[in-house]
Order: structure tokens, then C-alpha cells, then sequence
């Protein structure tokens, strides 16, 4: 019964200056689906890269058994020869070759040192269908939804004949559906006799899928809890993740809602500019002061169109018809500096990407919104301005040593309070926040729910765009569900549940 | 525990930096040695120092403009043209009677306008910076020859326009055999810096926060202080201080502030650190690219009056490589090649690094094949060093 495919033993790694695991235990037994959990920077990843060969033999201190036999990886191509694979969180896909290219990158399959198409696209079909994808293996991997592409890179996994296959987050950018669809097939491998690790944020996926999870914290395993011992649950997790008892994950606020109309949308409809793509029909939506409106949908409902198309980024989508309303006045902002001045601000859902200066310090990104703040006479004083970014730094709790700390070196946490620090010292009136707790830990979470309450409380109002439906629940005092550019339901807090918005999501009938 | 270690980290890291930053001047000083040394000590006179210091002035404005081309991720392949087209062009006016002030600011301001129509082609219509300014280039290559074709070189006929790049401050009295106006305007400068220097100190102490311990801080000054003086006096030994001195400072100084201290240049950094994220932040980034477009413009214009006056007169292969040697500064003075990182001053050291090594090996009769190779060797070690010293590969 206790047959493991692989075990760990007293693994360390150290970073210059950073201990990033400590004397880690870690087993897998054959054919099961373990979870590997843990805060950002618990040392998840770090472990899978021992495990895959990406930090070579002899880089680590501990033994890695696999089938009984000690290894030594050099490099990843060894791991995978022993039937390890490894799917990042970003995929390792390249967008303008084929699909079925895609798949047999790196282990071409050759007929007298050239490549044999046909025999590729043979194959290729072959394990696009055993992931459940009915695409065509000539069709180009950027003409592909993430999702498609996840289950693109499972079936490369697959090509290489994985046995033990490693996923790293590989539901963080899916919405519901497909994150669904992805976990079932996760389920039918496991039939097939693939083991498989998944590293994962998302706790009810977690619970709902694992037999083991194993708990990483600081670096270190606190905790291993098998499905067939003891019941797993949600809570529980956390607890071993923060080490302390979280009994809710949403902080308590009292409604600032007043009657008092912030801004309106009316008769809403736009375009892709550059697809020609009708992507919002007649948006109609209130938002009152101090309020928090949630956004729902599944990925590509329009809520991110929506939100850009507001403010003021027509170069990419055009407004055929459609008035705003700002305190009562009817406005369109003609560009993001012009919304920015007339008090909306707009967080995107991809810090790295669109949010942030990476390069850049702390106190850069702060003010760089709204840099008059610390202008005097057009001249910007640096003083001034590492003053006001180390009071926000401070009252929103960025962790870091100084302002002066580059972006790139902070967590994902700590980077998305940098976003909101940038908006709030905008001093806007309405706040659009894209995912704001995407990929981040459930500390960090707690952190910025709690400042997004301390926004309404000061007389803001919030729009938060969010994939994760508790959030949305948690968090919103109006519910607005969208579905392929329409507003399907509006619901409030009392009246929200998991199942109606998934209704509204998918514009399905409700069943009873 | 962990927390501490970190910290020691990071000051390790900020330790690093500085000296990264110092990196410039070191190698200008290691330079400096060398050749005064295989010299037999010519290198390092008064005569020779201005004459580099000229000779470096078009590179160095040149620089200065493409800093900001190459900090918003772009790259300007024309100025070396187009500062030969108008270095021209502004023989011509001359030759034809139009006054020297007149002239250079029509040159100027077609430097802008090429600048512009640059920008908007690669702002607004799309067409990649790498290829429009590479038709630029040879436009400008044919629009240089068009223009000295019937007569070859154009001579300039005046003494003015001559003095900006030959002629110095004027003379005021002597002390011994040094200027005096050189030793003035030494001193201002030494005076300048020392009281801005103390301003900033009690800035710091009003806003609280800790600075470097008042001996290190007049240690500090005293060095800047010596530096000065020490070049003031090695100038003031020949002709005194030259109107290309003047013209670098003055355009390094207002260049400086606008990065540093203005919206526009914070607009820069950003937009060259992550345009999209400046976009949605605010910033309208076609203008801040045609805009720096226009600048760069106005510094081939600036580039190409100093070349011409340098020769004292416009030659049709003017502006070859000119270029290539103010991109070379740039990367070599540290300006990042994925954009958002770099400094106008140290873009200037960095052509002075560039014109030393041409001066040098010129000064111990290096032929012109091995200067090309020397320059290549140099250039890619500077950068790799810079690299390796960021702790960050070029790729990925």
C-alpha cells in the first residue's frame, strides 16, 4: 500500500541570503493527486525545481528518491527522461508555431534527421484528444484561449510520456469552467495511472480534488493531511498556511452605501477596434457613494473591456453608443489621463504586465499617477515625495525596508499594495479594481480587504472585477453579473449566492 | 532573522549600485592613465585636455538626446546624417549672407522638425523607430551629398560660427600664465556646487531624514571641490575655458533637470520601465515618444553646428557613424538596452570615454584599422561589465 513514486528526504536551498527550504519531507505515493500549498514564498516552487532538475544536483542539500533509486538531475531534459513533468504557471508555449509544434518542442519526431510533419500531426491530434481538445494540431497556439493552452501543455506533458506530472498553479488564469474542465481531466490521468502534483491557491479546488496535501511554510512541511485519515476542509488548511486560525476570510464592514448616485452608466455598447468585435451591449449600472459594487463572469464576459472602454482607452475599443455619468454630470473620458483627472481610477488585472513599474521603485510607482501632488511651482520634490510614499507605505503595510525598494523584489503581495498605493494617492472618486487578490496569498488577501474597506469608509466607491466568486460574495454590496458583454443579473449582497451567479455567468436556466 | 539578513542584503546591493554608478569615472580615469603613461605624458596636458574636450562636444549633446530615445525603448539610427545635413545646411546660410544667430536657430529648429516628422511617423502612423530612422539616415546621406555636390566642401566665412566649437570664454586678466576668466568661472562653479550641495543637506534635515555624517559629507564636497579646481587650473594652463565647455554644461544641466526633476521626466523613465502601465496611469506616451524624437532632433541640429564649426567647414561625409558613436556612449555609460534606466550626465562621460580612446590612440600613433578593433573590444567588455555588475542577463 505505501508505494511511493517519490520521496523527498531533507530537502535545503539556499538563496544568497535567504533559506528558501529547510530540511523539507516530502512523498508522493503512485497514482495520486497531491497538493502542495502554502503562502507565496513558503517554498512551493522552489521545491518543484529541486524536483524537476532546473536547480541542479548538488545546488540542494537532501536526497530526491524516485522509484526507490536516488537521482541526480543536471538539468531539466534528465528529469524528464525518468518521466518528470513540469507545466509552469506561465506556460512555456510559443505563440506563432502550431499547435501540434508546440507540443513536440524540444522532442521533435525525426525520419532521417529531418522532421516527419505528417507523423507530428498524427501524434499531435492523437494527444489533443486525449486532453479533451478538439482543435486543429495546425492551427496557431496564439489564436488560443489560456485555457486551451493549459490543456496544450498537458498533453505536451503527455507526448513526453510524464508519469509524474508537476502543475504549478494551473488554474490561477482559467476562469470556473474551464478550471473545471481542467480538473476533471486531471481526474481521468489519474485513472490512466499518471501521479500528479499540483501546487495550488485556489483551497476549494484543493480540497475537492486532493488525496494528500502537503502544507509548506517558511520554507518547511508543517503538515500532511490525507483524505482517507481525516476530513479535509478549507479552514483547516489555512490554519496550517498562516499558522493562526482565520475564522473569516472577509473583514467585517459596516454598509457606507448612501443614497447619493456616484456614477452611472447608460446604454453602453463597443467594439474591438481591432477585431471589429462587438464586445459590450447596452451596459446599464449604478454605483452609489461608498459603495462596493462586485463584477462577475467568467473570463472574456467583457468585465475588463468594460472597465477599459470607460477609462478612456478607445484606441482599442470604440464606443458606438452610451453616456456616463459622473455626480450627475455626463462626461467620456477621451484618455486614462483624462479619467484619472476627473477622479476614476483603474487597476489593472495583470500587475507585472499593465500595473506596475517593475524597474522602478516604491515611492516611483506611488506618485506616479498623480505626480502634482508633490509638485511645486513644476518642479518635483523628491523629499516631499518619499514623505507621502513612506506614510501610505506605512498605513497600507507594503513590507519592505524603504520606498526606495525596487518593485521586482517584492512578493505579490506586497506589489498589488503597491498598485493600490498608486490609485489611492491619485485621491480618486471611483475605483476600478481588476482581480485584485489575484495570485496572492490569503494574508496578503485579508490585507487588501481591509483596505478596500477603508475606501468606502473614507466616502469611495469601489467597482471590483472578480473571478472568484466567495470574493464577490464576500466583499460586494451589489452584484453585477455579466455574460458575452451583457449584463445578465444584478443581485444583492443578501441575495448572492454561488449558484446564482454561476446562472447568470453562464445565462443557463437555474436548476432546482 | 531572516528579516536582518535581507536588509544586509539589500545594503550590499545599494553598495553596488553606487559603485556602478562611480563605474564611469573610473574608467575614464583608468584611460586617463594608461594613455598618459604609453604618451610619455602628452596626453595629459593642458592643450591636449581642451582639445579632447572639444573634440567630444557634438558626440556629447548627441548622447544626451539619444539617452532619452534609448530610455523609452527606441533607437535613432539618422542623427549621424542629419547632423552632417544640417551642419551643411547651416554653411550654406552662412555662405549666403544670412547672420550667424539667424542661422543657427533656423538649423535648430529643422533639427526639431526632422525630429518631429521622425516621431509621428513611428508614433503615429506605426512604422518601427529601427527602419524609419534608417530611411532617414539615407535621405539624409543623399540630401548631405545634393547639397555639397557643386561645391564640395563648404568653407565657413564666419568667425563666430568658427569660435563655437575653436573659441574660448574671453579673457579677462591673467594671474602668472593661467586665465583668468577660467579661473572665475572655476570658482563659481566650485561655489555653485557647494552651496547647492548644503541646500540639499538641510533639505534632508528638514524633511528628517538621515544623511551620510557631516565628515563624510565635506570629504564629499572637498573631493567635487578638487576635481574642479584641479581641471579648472589645468584649462586655465592653456586657453581657458571654450564655448563647447559652456554649450555641453548648459545642455547637460536643463536635460538633467527635465529627468529629474519634471513630470516629462518622470513620464520617460516610466514609459521606458513599462509603457503600457504608464499609459494607464496617465501618460499620453505618442507624446512623450514624438516629443523625444524632437528633442533628439534638436541635438543632431546642436551636433552638426558644432561639428561644422570644428572643421570650419561642411565636408559631404560628414555625420558617418556619428551615430553609432553617440548610441556607443549611451550602453557605455549604462543606459539599460531594455529601457528605463540611464542618465544624460552619464551618457556625456561616456562619449568623453569613447573621444579619449580616438584622442589616445591618435596622441601614441595608433593606426586607424586597430583604433576600430581597440573601440569594438572596449565597448563590448564596458557593457559586459555593466551587466554582469546589475546582476542581470541581457536576455530573459
Amino acid at each position: 500500500m505505501n508505494d511511493y513514486i517519490l520521496e523527498m528526504h531533507g530537502i535545503s536551498k539556499s538563496f544568497p541570503g535567504v533559506k528558501a527550504l529547510i530540511d523539507v519531507n516530502f512523498s508522493v505515493k503512485r497514482g495520486e493527486i497531491h497538493c502542495l500549498v502554502g503562502e507565496n514564498g513558503a517554498g512551493k516552487t522552489t521545491l518543484m525545481k529541486v524536483l524537476s532538475g532546473i536547480h541542479p544536483y548538488g545546488s540542494y542539500e537532501g536526497d530526491i528518491v524516485l522509484n526507490g533509486q536516488i537521482m541526480k538531475f543536471n538539468t531539466i531534459r534528465e528529469s524528464e527522461n525518468t518521466g518528470i513533468a513540469i507545466i509552469n504557471q506561465e506556460l512555456a508555449l510559443i505563440p506563432d508555431l502550431t499547435v501540434a509544434e508546440n507540443i513536440f518542442f524540444g522532442h521533435e519526431i525525426m525520419k532521417r534527421g529531418l522532421v516527419d510533419w505528417n507523423e507530428t500531426y498524427k501524434q499531435a491530434d492523437i494527444y489533443l484528444k486525449k486532453v479533451g481538445l478538439n482543435i486543429n494540431p495546425r492551427s496557431l497556439m496564439r489564436d488560443h484561449r489560456v485555457g486551451t493552452q493549459q490543456l496544450v501543455e498537458i498533453a505536451k506533458a503527455l507526448s513526453k510520456n510524464a508519469k509524474l506530472m508537476i502543475l504549478d498553479e494551473p488554474t490561477s488564469s482559467l476562469n470556473e469552467e474551464d478550471s473545471a474542465n481542467l480538473l476533471r481531466l486531471l481526474k481521468e490521468l489519474q485513472k490512466q495511472g499518471v501521479t500528479i502534483i499540483m501546487i495550488s491557491h485556489r483551497l476549494k479546488e484543493v480540497v475537492s480534488i486532493a488525496e494528500t496535501i502537503t502544507i509548506l511554510r517558511d520554507g518547511a512541511t508543517v503538515y500532511t493531511m490525507r483524505a482517507d485519515e481525516e476530513e479535509i476542509t478549507e479552514n483547516k488548511i489555512i490554519k496550517y498556511m498562516v499558522g493562526r486560525e482565520m475564522d473569516n476570510i472577509y473583514p467585517h464592514r459596516e454598509s457606507c452605501v448612501t443614497d447619493e448616485v456616484l456614477f452611472e452608466v447608460k446604454d453602453w455598447c463597443a467594439y474591438n477596434a481591432k477585431s471589429g468585435q462587438t464586445v459590450l451591449k447596452n451596459i446599464n449600472l449604478k454605483v452609489h457613494k461608498g459603495e462596493i459594487i462586485g463584477m462577475a463572469g467568467l473570463m472574456g464576459a467583457g468585465r475588463t473591456e468594460l472597465a477599459l472602454s470607460i477609462f478612456g482607452n478607445t484606441p482599442e475599443y470604440k464606443i458606438t453608443t452610451g453616456e456616463l455619468y459622473l455626480e450627475g454630470n455626463r462626461v467620456r473620458f477621451s484618455s486614462p489621463k483624462d479619467a484619472i483627472k476627473k477622479g476614476v481610477a483603474y487597476a489593472t488585472e495583470d500587475r507585472k504586465k499593465n500595473g506596475l513599474i517593475l524597474i522602478q521603485d516604491i515611492k516611483f510607482n506611488t506618485s506616479f499617477a498623480n505626480l502634482d501632488r508633490i509638485r511645486n511651482r513644476g518642479v518635483i520634490n523628491r523629499n516631499e515625495e518619499v514623505v507621502q510614499a513612506n506614510k501610505l507605505k506605512e498605513s497600507i503595510n507594503i513590507k519592505a525596508p524603504s520606498v526606495q525598494q525596487i518593485l521586482r523584489n517584492l512578493s505579490g503581495g506586497n506589489q498589488q499594495k503597491v498598485v493600490l498605493a498608486k490609485w489611492i494617492f491619485a485621491t480618486p472618486k471611483l475605483m476600478i479594481l481588476d482581480e485584485p487578490t489575484r495570485g496572492i496569498d490569503v494574508g496578503a488577501k485579508f490585507e487588501i480587504y481591509t483596505l478596500m474597506n477603508e475606501m468606502v469608509k473614507q466616502g469611495m466607491s469601489i467597482i471590483m472585477i472578480s473571478s472568484e466568486l466567495l470574493e464577490v460574495i464576500g466583499m460586494s454590496d451589489r452584484i453585477y453579473v455579466m455574460h458575452e458583454g451583457k449584463i445578465t443579473g444584478e443581485l444583492s449582497k443578501s441575495e448572492a449566492t454561488e449558484q446564482k451567479i454561476m446562472h447568470f455567468a453562464t445565462n443557463t436556466e437555474e436548476l432546482s | 532573522m531572516s528579516e536582518n539578513k535581507k536588509t544586509g542584503r539589500e545594503y550590499g546591493k545599494t553598495l553596488v549600485t553606487n559603485l556602478r554608478n562611480y563605474l564611469m569615472y573610473i574608467a575614464l580615469a583608468v584611460i586617463f592613465i594608461v594613455f598618459q603613461i604609453l604618451s610619455n605624458g602628452s596626453f595629459l596636458t593642458a592643450r591636449n585636455i581642451t582639445n579632447l574636450i572639444n573634440q567630444t562636444g557634438y558626440i556629447a549633446v548627441m548622447a544626451v538626446g539619444m539617452t532619452l530615445i534609448l530610455i523609452i525603448r527606441q533607437i535613432d539610427l539618422s542623427v549621424g546624417f542629419v547632423a552632417g545635413f544640417l551642419g551643411a545646411a547651416a554653411a550654406r546660410l552662412l555662405k549666403a549672407g544670412v547672420a550667424v544667430l539667424p542661422t543657427i536657430l533656423i538649423v535648430l529648429a529643422m533639427g526639431v522638425m526632422i525630429g518631429l516628422v521622425q516621431g509621428l511617423i513611428i508614433g503615429k502612423v506605426g512604422v518601427p523607430a529601427f527602419i524609419t530612422t534608417l530611411a532617414f539616415e539615407f535621405g539624409f546621406r543623399g540630401l548631405l551629398t545634393l547639397i555639397t555636390e557643386a561645391t564640395g566642401t563648404i568653407p565657413i566665412q564666419s568667425d563666430v560660427f568658427y569660435e563655437l566649437s575653436n573659441g574660448f570664454i574671453p579673457e579677462l586678466f591673467k594671474i602668472g600664465d593661467l586665465s583668468g576668466s577660467c579661473l572665475i568661472a572655476g570658482a563659481i562653479s566650485m561655489a555653485l556646487i557647494v552651496f547647492s550641495e548644503i541646500r540639499k543637506r538641510k533639505e534632508l534635515k528638514r524633511y528628517k531624514f538621515e544623511d551620510m555624517p557631516v565628515l563624510l559629507f565635506i570629504l564629499k564636497l572637498l573631493f567635487f571641490v578638487a576635481l574642479i579646481g584641479t581641471l579648472t587650473v589645468v584649462l586655465a594652463g592653456y586657453r581657458g575655458i571654450s564655448w563647447t565647455i559652456v554649450i555641453v554644461v548648459i545642455v547637460v544641466a536643463i536635460y538633467s533637470f527635465v529627468m529629474n526633476k519634471t513630470k516629462v521626466g518622470r513620464y520617460i523613465y516610466g514609459m521606458g520601465g513599462n509603457p503600457e502601465a504608464a499609459q494607464l496611469s496617465g501618460v499620453d506616451i505618442k507624446r512623450i515618444l514624438i516629443g523625444s524624437f524632437a528633442s533628439m532632433g534638436l541635438m543632431a541640429a546642436l551636433g552638426g553646428i558644432l561639428y561644422t564649426s570644428r572643421l570650419g567647414s561642411a565636408t559631404p561625409t560628414a555625420g558617418m557613424g556619428f551615430e553609432l558613436d553617440a548610441i556607443a556612449s549611451c550602453y557605455i555609460a549604462g543606459v539599460s538596452t531594455s529601457g528605463g534606466v540611464g542618465s544624460v550626465a552619464n551618457s556625456v562621460i561616456g562619449a568623453f570615454v569613447i573621444m579619449s580612446l580616438t584622442n589616445g590612440l591618435n596622441l601614441i600613433g595608433v593606426g586607424i584599422s586597430y583604433q576600430y578593433l581597440i573601440k569594438g573590444i572596449i565597448f563590448i567588455l564596458a557593457v559586459a561589465l555593466d551587466v554582469r555588475s546589475r546582476g542581470k542577463k541581457a536576455l530573459g
